[in-house]
Order: structure tokens, then C-alpha cells, then sequence
């Protein structure tokens, strides 16, 4: 009997081709011989499963875990250096770059005197939280200390996986459109925080700060909003205290 | 092309499966692919006979079944229908909670 339409059962008589013509896609043979297996299974339960084991152990460890998102070249790299010279050691940090190709974001943080790990996902284009569980061991991350994730420059893909981060911060900066949100509202949707870098450049693009926030805040109304440049320091201590802030909140 | 990913994945939910409930082959796979998931059902289905070449899936059918996008407003308590994340809700225009079609979800199999 199919386990779809039930034909082939005593009570269906009427051909099956007869009372599905086109909507009834499958292939009666491989039922008559096959078995159904009704699955229900998320397609990416491996990396929400792996996901969950990396939130226990950042949960047990105290460690406060943000995953860094943004397109290429929205200043991902030089923020975090920023942050680790302002910051200036008031707790451990330590950083995981994701990047398709190439050790130059690591080196970059390594030069702060931070510890880095660069994961190279070759033509995987996000970061999966397998590869972070094995980071970790790797990195030999402290208790009580903040883990940055740097993902790979990509508005979209990372969305879709966990890493068993406290929250994905998606920074944009003002030489990108201010639809983005609208554009990328996976990423916007599934951010907690959102941060407008190189406010700096205001003056010479066309970005305009307040249609952008009420973009984001349409895709997602309870994002955070913080606007800042990592380069001139404008606005840098929102950031810097948001994140002591939140240092605090975990002891 | 995370639809390349999110495949491999599929290839190896599969392989857990055919050593707990005991099949060697499969012959069909259907996905549900909530419409509002950032997955493109066309991508999945370009990759699918490449991701599962050599596995016990080699050759299955795919078939994907789509989920409409469903938001529900706290405000106003109606359910809208939503083609994108940034629909509001369409009798009062308040920001919508999603409440279906963010799923990706392998529905079932047929297995030899």
C-alpha cells in the first residue's frame, strides 16, 4: 500500500494515476518495494547538536562567546584589534578566525599578544560548530575570559549555523548599502546585535544611519544598535562597555 | 553555497540512519524547506546527485516540499502570511513574530 495516498489498500480501488495525474509525484514501484521512514529531522541537527555542546561548555567554563558576521571588508578584523588594545587586558581573550584562505587575520590578532586560531574552511564559505569544539581544545581558551569568532566574510550563509555563541553580532559598515538588512535579512534576523562601523566615512558616502536602523529594526525589532568607527574611535566605549557589561553579567 | 553543506549533512543523517533502522539503500528523499529559510530549493537540487554519488543514496529522487512563511503579531494576535522577514503584520503593520517557515527539515525516506 503507498503510505502517502493509501492506494493499493482494500478500500482504494481507483487507479492511482487516475486520482493524482500530476500532483502525486513519487515512484510507485520503489514503494511497493521500499519501506517509508517518516525522519521529521532538522536538516542541520549535527551542528545544533555539536552547537549545544560547545554552549555547556562555555556555560561551565564561563566563557562569554560572540560570532562576528558581516560581509567582506566591513572592518571584522581591525574591530576586534581595537577592542583587545582598548580593553587592555581587563579580562583573557581569545580569538577564532574564519577564513577561507590564508593566516593574515590571526597573525593580525597574535600581534595584540592575544591568542588566535585561524580555521581556513577552504571553499566551505561559514564556520560550523564541529570546527569551533576542536578550536577550542586547540586554542586552550581560559575560564571567565571572552572567545571572539571572526566568521567568514558572508551575509548569508552563516546565519543558518549555531556555533553555541551568546549572540551573533552582525557589523556593517557605512561604504555598504543601507538596505542591507532588507537584502540580508537572514543575518539581520538571526543577529542580536548590530554594529555601523566606519562611521568616519559618513560624510563621503550616501549611507543614511537612521533608514538603515529602522531596516534592521523591521527584519528584527529587538536588535541592539551600536554606532562606531574602530579606526578614529568614534563612539568605541558603547561598544567597549557593552561587552564589559555583559563580562560582568556571566560572574 | 551552503546548500552544499546543509546536503552533506543530509548524506550523513542518512548514513546514521541506515545502521539504527537497518536499510542499505535509499530511494527517495523529501526535504520541507520552510519558504522564509535562506535555502534555495534549486541549489539543493543542482548539488543533491553530486553530494550523494557514492553513498546509499546514489541515484534516490529528491523531492522538496515548501512551507509558507507564517508570522503572528502580539500586538493585534492575527497570523499574516509572509513572503519576506520584513513583512509586517497586514492588518495592523506591526513588526510579525515568525511562527513557521524557517524549517529544513528531511520529511521522510524510502528505503530499501
Amino acid at each position: 500500500m503507498c503510505g502517502i495516498c493509501g492506494c493499493g489498500s482494500p478500500e482504494q480501488k481507483q487507479s492511482h494515476k487516475f486520482v493524482f495525474k500530476r500532483e502525486h509525484h513519487h515512484h510507485h514501484d520503489e514503494l511497493n518495494t521500499g519501506r517509508l521512514i517518516q525522519l521529521e529531522q532538522d536538516l542541520l541537527s549535527k551542528n545544533n547538536t555539536y552547537a549545544a555542546q560547545n554552549r555547556e561548555y562555555f556555560k561551565q567554563h564561563n566563557i562569554f562567546v560572540l560570532n562576528l558576521v558581516s560581509s567582506p571588508g566591513a572592518g571584522k578584523t581591525t574591530l576586534l584589534v581595537e577592542t583587545i588594545k582598548a580593553l587592555n587586558g581587563q579580562f583573557p581573550i581569545a580569538v577564532i578566525e574564519g577564513d577561507q584562505q590564508t593566516e593574515h587575520d590571526a597573525d593580525r590578532i597574535r600581534a595584540t599578544g592575544t591568542p588566535a586560531l585561524q580555521i581556513n574552511t577552504g571553499r566551505a564559505c561559514h564556520l560550523e560548530a564541529m570546527g569551533i569544539g576542536q578550536a577550542l581544545i586547540e586554542l586552550g581558551v581560559k575560564d571567565n575570559s571572552l572567545l571572539a569568532i571572526e566568521n567568514v566574510g558572508n551575509l548569508v550563509c552563516p546565519s543558518s549555523f549555531d556555533l553555541g555563541e551568546a549572540h551573533k553580532v552582525v557589523v556593517l559598515s557605512v561604504t555598504e548599502g543601507d538596505d542591507k538588512p532588507l537584502k540580508y535579512s537572514d543575518m539581520f534576523y538571526a543577529a542580536d546585535v548590530m554594529l555601523i562601523n566606519k562611521t568616519d566615512l559618513l560624510p563621503y558616502v550616501d549611507f543614511d544611519v537612521d533608514r538603515c536602523i529602522r531596516y534592521a529594526k523591521q527584519v528584527n525589532p529587538e536588535i541592539q544598535i551600536i554606532c562606531l568607527s574602530s579606526t578614529k574611535g568614534d563612539n568605541f566605549t558603547a561598544w567597549t562597555d557593552w561587552l564589559s557589561e555583559q563580562m560582568q553579567l556571566l560572574s | 553555497m551552503h546548500e552544499l553543506s546543509l546536503l552533506e549533512n543530509v548524506r550523513e543523517i542518512l548514513e546514521d540512519h541506515a545502521q539504527s533502522q537497518k536499510f542499505k539503500k535509499v530511494s527517495r528523499v523529501t526535504l520541507e524547506i520552510g519558504k522564509l529559510s535562506c535555502i534555495e530549493p534549486e541549489a539543493l537540487r543542482f548539488g543533491f546527485d553530486v553530494v550523494m554519488k557514492g553513498s546509499l543514496a546514489e541515484g534516490a529522487e529528491l523531492i522538496i516540499t515548501d512551507l509558507e512563511g507564517l508570522g503572528h503579531c502580539q500586538q493585534c494576535g492575527k497570523n499574516t502570511i509572509m513572503e519576506a522577514l520584513y513583512d509586517p503584520c497586514s492588518h495592523c503593520g506591526r513588526p510579525l513574530t515568525v511562527v513557521q517557515g524557517m524549517e529544513m527539515k528531511i520529511k521522510d525516506l524510502v528505503v530499501i
